[in-house]
């Protein structure tokens, strides 16, 4: 319940902002214009490839919007001096970072329902399984939160939102480079670097329409562990 | 009902509290004073459960605060300096999330919410956006969200800070409203309002609690207080100084500038509490007619000075 109090305020909040709009406008237009000259534009193309390539695309506006929705969701409470309502409150804090993460999350989740347009468009003029799509979506929807788990840590170690939202950035194309890193390294870094990959031999599976639980399993953890350490963060500051 | 214990707070190597022991009783309003950086702020962080102690404890009604932080929490109102507030919500619409997070029922906000506006004195003001209220009427917003889940202990950080002095009575009207079943521990450092607003006064310099207790407490430990009397006459100022160095009640005697014409001030140092019993009837009868009797209006500027030896 509290986790919801703490969400409902956050998504409220930027839905009466002009950042979540501009944020969901911005990334549905550059997604579209992607879609429309990458997807489609390379000419003749079985219709699974044009939606992997959807996915392919969605998913680094997916990352993008998700660094930008919870950059503010801790550090603005902590400039605004607002934290205090929450931390002096019966809300706990491992309740209030899962209540920043969800209402981070609602938001994405409208800007990734908001691109449904553009499978419906293929699946009107080509031949899909619905179930690619689902499958697609819900690696987007995982991705995101990785990257949102991410974001919300980095938005708790700072009082402003522009440092968190560069943290979050290079933690998570650190991510990202773990495959290249794995490519010119040795066991056992090889291993561990291709494993902590955000994005290659993750998401691959999803955009292709195969859901396999090591990929769930993988992003899954990887957005306990950075909301784990956001909770930390927060118990910590009692001790500053 | 709060019982603090040998409190002390590092930051990093800089002690920003030692060894601060004290009480606060249902019902009454403790005043913490002192200058800028004397551990005000940070006392009082550790009461609402923001920060935690290096060493000691403080048990609220048998629990401990850091052992069982979120269920204390929950019975403590606490409003820092600066409001915190969310500016884009209404006032109503604010206090109902706050009431919510605080713990309360959607019902059980809707019927306190009517009394709360009424002690904040924010009727009037509940659909108006938080952003377009002057900087009063947030502090009473501040105060609302403080008060709204009815707790036992409400802390109060420089809640007269920035207000005009027409805002400032309001304050005090609502302040003194708060203790009726309660305890409340307002910190300042300016001394006429802890004087105006408080029962007892905790007076902390360099993070320590060097005295306590009501204002005339206090004054008779800085030795001072109820001997010292400021007495005004009418006759000549000459006669009512040399007089009053004569009598045997008074320790010491220096003339004032009067603002009456005809009249003479003296302020007068008693070698006793209630010497003036004595020297009150001595003054008639000695041919004086007694214009004015009353305390230093500095009081206590003056004990405070006495007891930490600084300027406020």
């Amino acid at each position: 319940m509290n986790t919801w109090l703490v969400a409902r305020r956050d998504l409220v909040g930027y839905l009466r902002s002009y950042a979540g709009f501009a944020i969901i406008s911005g990334c549905l237009l550059i997604d579209g214009l992607l879609f429309n000259f990458v997807a489609l534009g390379q000419g003749a193309e079985y219709s699974h490839k044009v939606l992997e390539e959807f996915f392919n695309l969605t998913s680094g506006l997916t990352m993008i919007a998700a660094i930008l929705f919870t950059m503010p969701t801790l550090a603005e409470e902590h400039d605004n001096g607002t934290d205090v309502l929450l931390r002096t409150s019966a809300v706990s804090d491992r309740s209030v970072v899962l209540g920043k993460f969800f209402g981070a999350m609602g938001m994405l989740g409208l800007l990734v329902a908001l691109t449904a347009y553009m499978p419906a468009m293929i699946l009107v003029n080509g031949k899909i399984s619905l179930a690619h799509v689902a499958v697609g979506y819900l690696g987007l929807m995982l991705l995101g939160s990785s990257v949102a788990s991410i974001g919300v840590f980095a938005s708790s170690l700072f009082r402003t939102q522009l440092p968190a939202g560069v943290i979050g950035g290079v933690i998570t194309v650190a991510m990202l480079l773990g495959w290249a890193g794995s490519q010119v390294t040795d066991p056992p870094f090889t291993d561990v670097l291709a494993y902590v990959a955000l994005y290659q031999g993750h998401f691959e599976a999803f955009k292709e329409g195969r859901l396999l639980s090591g990929g769930v399993i993988f992003y899954l953890s990887v957005t306990f562990v950075f909301l784990t350490l956001a909770t930390t963060v927060l118990q910590s500051r009692r001790h500053e | 009902m709060i019982e603090v214990r040998h409190l002390t707070r590092y930051y990093g190597s800089f002690a920003a509290l030692e060894d601060v022991s004290f009480e606060i009783r249902e019902g009454e309003i403790i005043g913490l004073l002192g200058l800028n950086g004397a551990g005000k702020s940070t006392t009082l962080k550790i009461l609402a459960g923001l920060i935690t102690p290096s060493e000691g404890e403080v048990k609220f009604e048998g629990h401990d605060v850091t052992e069982n932080p979120e269920a204390v929490r929950s019975r403590i109102g606490y409003l820092p300096e600066s409001p915190p507030l969310y500016k884009d919500m209404t006032v109503s619409a604010f206090l109902t999330h706050i009431g919510r997070l605080k713990g309360m029922s959607a019902a059980d906000v809707q019927r306190r919410l009517p009394s709360v506006i009424e002690l904040a004195q924010l009727q009037g003001r509940e659909d108006q956006i938080i952003d377009t209220l002057s900087h009063g009427y947030r502090k009473r917003v501040g105060i609302a969200q403080a008060v709204l889940h009815d707790p036992r202990l409400v802390i109060l950080d420089e809640p007269i800070s920035g207000l005009d002095p027409r805002q400032i009575v309001g304050m005090r009207e609502v302040i003194r409203g708060l203790a009726d079943k309660r305890g409340v521990i307002v910190s300042s450092h300016i001394l006429s309002e802890i004087s105006q607003t408080c029962d007892r006064i905790l007076v902390i310099d360099g993070g320590r609690l060097v005295a306590q207790g009501t204002e005339a407490e206090l004054a008779e430990r800085a030795g001072g207080g109820e001997r010292r009397i400021q007495i005004t006459v009418k006759g000549d100022e000459a006669r009512f100084v040399e007089w009053l160095a004569a009598h045997p009640a008074v320790e010491a005697a220096k003339p004032l500038l009067a603002t009456h014409p005809g009249t003479a001030v003296a302020h007068v140092e008693l070698k006793e509490r209630d010497g003036r019993a004595k020297l009150v009837p001595d003054l008639i009868q000695a041919g004086f007619t007694l214009w004015l009797l009353e305390g230093p209006e500095d009081d206590l500027e003056e004990i405070f000075l006495g007891l930490t030896g600084k300027a406020a």
